[in-house]
């Protein structure tokens, strides 16, 4: 048994602790420091994914491969960027206390032990331990009573969740004799007929996932969780728990279940169409931006689930560069929502983003990159993630699905460029604040990135492909 | 056949409790029957030669989590008629979602048969040779599983960060305990020589005055509230 191949959650884990105990010991407030140690902390296992080797360890318990490596990555980054979006709200909302961070590593690490899990047990651990610090996050702004009302929220139905999990993966480990991934390709690749305990089993491990990417039809929970936490915990709900469970998806269904597909497509192929139709027209009546964001995640949720269901090398590596792209979308998209300020107090409807054209062209304009490159329009990365699941689709024969999803990402496209045209067409109300520094540099960063992916896009498309390929071999 | 009997009588015990749990009106009752059925499952854990696993359970879910569940029952005033008023609304809907699940369960538990070699299937075989079993638990718990114990250690310790960030408070007004404090007042203690058989009175040993007294010149000599304030 090798345990140092785990060595990225090690040191995270006792990172975590190390943050811990230097947070809680000195009397005055701590949240900056902790925050700067948790960025480096995550900056550090990063460092250690790149140079982690592949293979398994603790038994078949853990696997480490380029699929893993990579989702891992986009945990990691997800989890850094939604630190980030908090350091200046939550100073200035009075929630800086140092335990945000903590709890942010620890549901980024649950995220990593998510993506690298080769057992069902490592599944659901994995999972608890992403999800228990979001419910808490959810509720961090304890005085509230929407933020209060959004974890409780979260935390009955994440339970149910996790216990429709438990159920199916017992139905599975009865059924086919083991819960390690390898072992489970090898029972169901014999070629026999998956026995209806096995399906039934598959499919409430699919609801249960479905629900933490929330995929419609298990999406009910979302826009309230989303419009009730506090600004950058939305941001981070709608980027490290997606993709380390959107990952997870990939790997139990194409892993040890891809012998026995003709069992899961159908389910999802409707879990995917059902989540674009959605993500399209319930957010056209919003007038929350958080709400809206919360749609239009459903909907990105569709197209990238999109990849799983065609069921190719194409369409996992459509999926990889999906959320790569989709995560740099939605950060930035967030930054400016963080960013929405009046006299100080938070503002979160889409009118109150009226006349930012004039009065701060910088973010204005970087929102509109933003939202472009959300509705799909060349020469944006978002163009470019759509393009290759829809090119996988196609390719796979799957014309309905592809279909649905150009048509759908027309009806998204209303109201992101709505949001455009409020910005500078729209009569304002009065000046948003200034952006502080670190939102615009994080607006910045990723806005460049959507900019320029069309001229650089090599690497992405190169790790994806490889990724794609150690989970398909 | 006194273990066949025992099964079947701590079984049926344990279905006829859970199901009390579910319908029982008044939810005290309800978690006085889930204790009960969690004593039964123990049992049925003894019966299959468990003895480690039995002892838990009833530590773990009797004494710690069925008592707080008791508690909140208790202490959280719930209106459970209120609580019901939707029921009757929802009754059909639910009543659909069951019987589709029972409906598939049935045909999971049609499908059902034993693999010949279930024995050996098994994930951890019991080790033979009079180990045991709690030590053979710990024996795989801390090596092969060290990895998915440590990371239950992790969800547990989220699950009490968690809770302290979102209930406690910091109250400026409040007193608390300052051992230094306690420490550092001097003539508090007093060493005297003292004849066996006389009264204190008669000797005429004073308590020191406390604080309040210190600041009060008029001291009150029956009554004291004699604590000095916060320092208990």
């Amino acid at each position: 048994m090798s345990w140092t191949l785990a060595l990225p959650e090690i040191v995270l884990a006792v990172a975590g602790l190390a943050i811990l105990a230097g947070g809680v010991l000195p009397k005055r407030d701590t949240f900056f420091p902790a925050s700067m140690a948790v960025v480096g902390a995550l900056l550090l296992t990063a460092v250690l994914v790149i140079g982690q080797e592949e293979g398994t360890a603790f038994g078949g318990q853990y696997v480490s491969d380029s699929f893993s490596s990579f989702m891992k990555l986009l945990t990691i980054l997800g989890g850094a960027l939604g630190l980030l979006l908090a350091l200046d709200w939550n100073e200035k909302e009075g929630l800086g206390r140092f335990e945000f961070s903590v709890l942010v590593l620890y549901a980024t690490l649950g995220g990593m032990v998510m993506v690298s899990a080769n057992d069902l047990m490592t599944t659901y651990l994995g999972l608890e331990l992403l999800s228990l610090p979001l419910y808490v996050v959810a509720a961090f702004n304890r005085d509230d009573a929407r933020s209060s009302e959004a974890g409780l929220k979260y935390f009955v139905l994440g339970a149910l969740a996790s216990g429709l999990l438990l159920y199916g993966a017992s139905l599975i480990y009865g059924f086919a004799g083991s819960t390690n991934f390898d072992r489970l390709a090898e029972a169901l690749s014999a070629g026999q007929q998956a026995s209806p305990g096995l399906v039934v089993g598959i499919v409430f491990v699919i609801a249960a996932l479905a629900f933490k990417v929330s995929a419609v039809p298990f999406h009910m929970w979302t826009p309230d969780v989303y419009e009730g936490a506090p600004t950058p915990v939305t941001a981070f709900f709608a980027m490290a728990p997606k993709v380390a469970a959107i990952a997870l998806l990939a790997r139990v269904l194409l892993g040890p279940f891809g012998d026995v597909a003709a069992q899961w497509q159908q389910i999802m192929l409707l879990v995917s169409m059902g989540s674009m139709v959605l993500g399209a027209f319930a957010a056209i009546g919003q007038r929350n931006i958080k709400r809206l964001m919360a749609y239009s995640s459903i909907g990105h949720v569709g197209y990238a689930l999109m990849g799983v269901a065609v069921a190719s090398d194409e369409g996992l590596r459509g999926l990889l560069v999906y959320m790569a792209i989709y995560i740099l979308m939605n950060v930035g998209t967030f930054a400016v929502i963080v960013a929405m300020r009046r006299g100080g107090r938070a503002v979160e409807q889409v009118d109150d983003l009226a006349g930012l054209g004039r009065t701060d062209p910088g973010t204005a304009m970087w929102m509109a990159v933003f939202m472009f490159s959300m509705a799909g329009i060349p020469p944006l990365a978002g163009f470019f993630g759509k393009l290759y699941v829809f090119l996988a689709a196609v390719q796979g024969g799957f014309w309905v699905l592809a279909t649905v999803g150009v048509l759908t990402s027309v009806v998204s496209a209303y109201y992101y460029l709505r949001i455009v045209k409020v910005m500078y067409f729209d009569q304002g109300v009065g000046a948003l604040d200034r952006a502080p520094a670190s939102l615009s540099v994080v607006m910045a960063g990723t806005g460049l990135f959507n900019l320029l992916f069309i001229l650089w896009p090599a690497p992405i498309l190169a790790a994806a492909g490889a990724a794609a390929a150690a989970l398909l071999a | 056949m006194i273990t066949a009997f025992a099964f079947y009588a701590f079984a049926a015990v344990l279905i006829a409790s859970a199901a009390m749990v579910v319908t029982s009106r008044n939810p005290v009752h309800s978690v006085l029957f889930l204790i009960l059925a969690f004593f039964n499952a123990a049992a049925l854990f003894l019966i299959a030669g468990a003895e480690f696993l039995a002892m838990i359970l009833v530590i773990v879910y009797v004494g710690a989590v069925a008592v707080l569940f008791l508690f909140v029952v208790m202490m959280l005033d719930v209106d459970f008629t209120r609580m019901r008023e939707g029921f009757q609304r929802y009754a059909p809907l639910g009543a659909v979602v069951g019987a589709i699940l029972f409906l598939e369960l049935a045909f999971v538990i049609g499908a059902w048969t034993f693999a010949g070699d279930a024995e050996e299937l098994r994930l951890s075989p019991m080790p033979a040779g009079g180990v045991s079993n709690a030590e053979a638990i710990g024996r795989i718990l801390y090596t092969d599983y060290v990895y998915l114990f440590q990371a239950a250690g992790l969800v547990l310790l989220v699950a009490m960060i968690g809770a302290i960030v979102l209930t406690l408070r910091e109250r400026p007004g409040t007193r608390r305990q300052d051992i230094a404090a306690q420490i550092g007042r001097a003539g508090t203690v007093n060493l005297r020589a003292v004849p066996s058989g006389a009264g204190l009175a008669s000797l005429g040993i004073e308590r020191p005055p406390s604080p309040e007294e210190e600041r009060r010149p008029a001291p009150v000599a029956v009554g004291h509230d004699g604590h000095g304030g916060g320092h208990h």
